[in-house]
């Protein structure tokens, strides 16, 4: 059994987080790059310029790329072999949390109850975080901090089986339409589809976090973010939702079995401040 | 694409009228900043009949939250906030006065037909744009609900403010006529 001391938990998600809200992926920033170049509206183009001006201004002076720091989600792989001493698991995450919101100047978005008083909590705490135990005797964090602008715009569904790959794009592209401007296009499009309710929504955020222009291991899937890229990009919505032929840089699928019964599908917008970070230990 | 405006806060509803969606404005002078909580605050306000903390009229509202300045900043990263939340306090506000918003999204049936006739106008700014649109943000004082933190009222003090006419005082609407041109493209 591998000994962990609680403390490196907590500063490794400090670390983390910081680091996903002060700089953007190179995937991302190259992909903002290339999608100016070709952009078909004056404006758009300009807005792109502003989002990439603003993207490596972030990082030179290591501040929020974005005001809406955005709720502390994890995703974590916890190898069986290793054993968390000196503190409890979670209480050491939010604890990296709660410092890098904190020391690092970042705005704290968390309202303890969600529908009676909505008070602050102050420190950016509690973070959703998502546990899944693994072989191995490491730990593995990704991050992202989830800016509410997109996360209100994303959606789920439970489609017939007969309604198959057709209905799986009606509704993709419905949802991405009806949030238009909303959530800070250019986007990234996560599509979840299987599972039951609550593993498809889960789905669909970690298909949010592939690297940009990485396609699904699976041809038939691939194509299939293909067509929904090209289709979103159809839209006319453009960057910022001003127009334009940029409305998301990636629409990536992840699949899980499902019941006889279900199709359910479930679409996460981020938008192209698409911040995430990782690290093993 | 239109003109460039440098426009100078607060506005008369002559100058609001003058101004068209496409148009890109550099804001100087003061905005206030205010978003859900504070707009709640202000609408319960409104209700008993009691006075605001600011006197709105002629007055930019936007719609942001602040992140926390670092030592030797004005203001953290400050970009827009989706401005739809807003829509259900707005006609009012835009009915006392107010001549102007700053936010990004879109904005309902009432809160246009509002503008129209009180005459004010709906500015976008890039949302996720939020570290390069606060270098135009000078000086920062909170004027009401500092318990409320990033959701506080500021008043900034800017110097051209990049933001663009989405919707003008005559109901023209970029996010209407502007996709169309490049669906399909």
């Amino acid at each position: 059994m591998r000994k962990i001391q609680a403390t490196q938990v907590t500063e490794t998600v400090k670390q983390l987080f910081l680091r996903a809200n002060f700089y953007i992926g190179q995937d991302v920033l190259n992909s903002l790059k290339e999608m100016e170049k070709v952009e078909k509206s004056p404006l758009g183009k300009r807005v792109l310029q502003q989002i990439i001006e603003n993207d490596e201004l972030a990082a030179k002076e290591e501040i929020a790329i974005c005001q809406d720091t955005g709720m502390a989600v994890l995703f974590v792989e916890y190898g069986q072999d290793v054993h968390v001493v000196g503190g409890n698991f979670q209480d050491a995450i939010d604890e990296g949390v709660r410092q890098a919101y904190v020391q690092g100047y970042l705005r704290k978005s968390v309202v303890a109850d969600p529908l009676f008083d909505r008070k602050n909590t102050g420190d950016n705490t509690p973070s959703v975080t998502h546990v899944r135990i693994v072989p191995g005797d490491k730990i593995k964090f990704l991050v992202m901090p989830k800016g509410f602008g997109s996360e209100n715009m994303s959606a789920m569904k439970m489609l017939k089986p007969a309604d198959g790959v057709e209905g799986v794009k009606a509704f993709v592209i419905e949802t991405v339409k009806k949030a238009g401007p909303n959530p800070c296009p250019p986007v990234i499009v996560g599509v979840g589809i299987g599972g039951t309710t609550d593993k498809v929504t889960q789905l669909a955020k970690l298909a949010t976090l592939r690297e940009v222009g990485k396609r699904h291991p699976d041809p038939r899937y691939a194509k299939l973010e293909e067509e929904l890229l090209e289709a979103v990009n159809k839209t006319g919505i453009g960057p910022a939702g001003l127009g334009g032929t940029t409305t998301a840089l990636a629409v990536n699928i992840e699949h899980y079995p499902t019941h006889i019964a279900g199709l359910p599908v479930a679409v996460n917008i981020v938008c192209h401040a698409a911040r995430r970070a990782e690290a093993v230990i | 694409m239109n003109k460039q405006i440098v426009i100078e806060a607060p506005l008369s509803t002559e100058l609001v009228r003058e101004l068209r969606a496409g148009d890109s404005v550099l804001i100087n002078g003061v905005v206030y900043t205010a978003r859900d909580a504070a707009h709640k605050r202000l609408d319960e306000l409104i209700k008993k009949g009691q006075p605001l903390p600011i006197d709105i009229r002629g007055q930019i509202i936007y719609y942001v939250g602040p992140c926390p300045a670092k030592p030797g900043y004005a203001v953290g990263s400050a970009g827009p906030t989706t401005s739809g939340r807003m829509d259900p306090y707005t006609p009012q506000l835009l009915k006392m006065g107010l001549k102007a918003m700053i936010g990004k999204g879109l904005r309902s049936a009432e809160v246009i037909e509002a503008m129209k006739e009180f005459g004010a106008v709906y500015f976008g700014a890039v949302g996720g744009a939020g570290a390069l649109i606060a270098k135009s943000i000078k000086k920062v004082e909170v004027v009401a609900y500092e318990d409320l933190g990033a959701e506080a009222i500021y008043r900034f003090y800017v110097e051209n403010f990049p933001a663009v006419v989405v919707i003008d005082s005559y109901g023209s609407n970029l996010y209407e006529s502007e996709p169309p041109k490049y669906a399909a493209c």
